[in-house]
């Protein structure tokens, strides 16, 4: 149960956006540009990242959510992103993915904790100052994002099967408001 | 330096905003409204809320930014943001801030520390939903903006006086996106 009344029973962070609608429209634009964009890095591995972040932020709303969203974009593939998104090492992925996804652990344990060694890797592997900024806020908003929802106790479904219809929905029309004020997908 | 091509002499989070302004409008849009938008908190609560998460994140330039802003906004009591810093359980503050502090230092670590009797002790002290929920969001946000200037390794001024500048600025004006200089 949330720490707080919430008003609704909109699961995860969209029962605490719905109970603050204020900051909906930031965070909302905030994940739509930073997951959507198709420059540089493509929706599937700014999903990826986020999917990563995460997990290794325990937050088993986000990690399920973000995980079905690249799972959807990839066709059906979950065993990758399950891969992805706790053995991206030795996951079938580009080298300048997995360097990336290295910085994106980095900034989830502390922004100092990333070194010049870690940015010069992915560098050597192709990444833009673009793809290094982005990785790098993704894994910082997802910091934000988890702790949001985990430091208010926000509902968390237990049944994996609802994370799907959730999933399409976000990959068909965006982040955004209409995840608040539309009629949530049937399973 | 920092670890992309940003522009030189601007300090922490206004040099990666200018870097990519599309992702730094819904950022300044979520610092004004946490900080300064309509709330029960005042605005020198909020900004102490955001000195003292920065401050156990490290981070050496929202620390000192938000810090200054705080003790502006407190005025005569701006030293009480000091005091919180160093220990917010005996700093001269409510017993309310104090509540909403500890929850704020769990976000820190991480959301599933925030136990149901950190909330019970807040609602003792007369907190209610709005300000858990706020608190509770400016401390996630500020575990964001902290790794965004840290983890790009920004600018990071070391001169006091340079806070101090900032900080009457973040009192004055709030969180205005900034412009580029050369256009």
């Amino acid at each position: 149960m949330p720490h707080i009344d919430l008003n609704n029973d909109l699961p995860g962070i969209r029962g605490l956006l719905a109970f603050r609608p204020e900051v909906a429209g930031p965070m909302g634009e905030l994940a739509n540009i930073l997951l959507r964009d198709t420059d540089g890095l493509s929706p599937v591995d700014r999903e990826f990242i986020a999917t990563h972040v995460s997990w290794l932020n325990d937050c088993f709303y986000c990690h399920h959510s973000h995980g079905a969203i690249a799972c959807h974009y990839l066709g059906g593939e979950m065993d990758l992103v399950d891969q992805v998104r706790n053995d991206y090492l030795h996951a079938p992925i580009s080298e300048k993915l997995k360097a990336l996804l290295t910085i994106a652990g980095k900034v989830q344990q502390a922004g100092k904790a990333v070194l010049p060694e870690d940015v010069e890797n992915a560098r050597r592997h192709g990444a833009t100052d673009r793809d290094i900024h982005d990785t790098v806020l993704i894994a910082a908003a997802f910091c934000m994002f988890n702790r949001y929802v985990d430091g208010l106790a926000a509902t968390t479904p237990t049944d994996l099967s609802t994370y799907g219809p959730r999933a399409r929905q976000v990959a068909e029309k965006g982040y955004g408001n209409h995840i608040i004020s539309e009629k949530q997908p049937a399973a | 330096m920092a670890y992309i091509n940003v522009e030189q002499g601007v300090p922490g989070i206004r040099s990666l905003v200018l870097f990519r302004p599309d992702t730094g409008k819904p950022l300044y849009e979520l610092a004004q409204i946490l900080l300064r938008g309509p709330s029960t908190l005042s605005p020198a609560e909020r900004e102490l809320i955001a000195a003292y998460v920065s401050s156990r994140n490290q981070c050496f330039f929202c620390t000192n930014s938000h810090a200054a802003a705080a003790r502006c906004l407190y005025g005569d009591e701006g030293s009480v943001v000091d005091e919180a810093l160093l220990d917010p359980e005996n700093a001269g503050l409510t017993g309310k801030m104090k509540a909403l502090l500890n929850i704020a230092g769990k976000v820190q670590i991480l959301g599933k520390e925030v136990t149901e009797l950190d909330i019970l002790l807040a609602r003792e002290q007369g907190a209610d939903d709005r300000e858990i929920h706020d608190t509770v969001l400016i401390a996630a946000a500020f575990s964001m903006f902290n790794r965004y200037v840290d983890g790009l390794a920004s600018w990071t001024p070391t001169d006091p006086a340079a806070y101090a500048e900032m900080g009457r600025r973040m009192a004055d004006k709030g969180y205005v996106l900034p412009q580029p200089v050369n256009q």
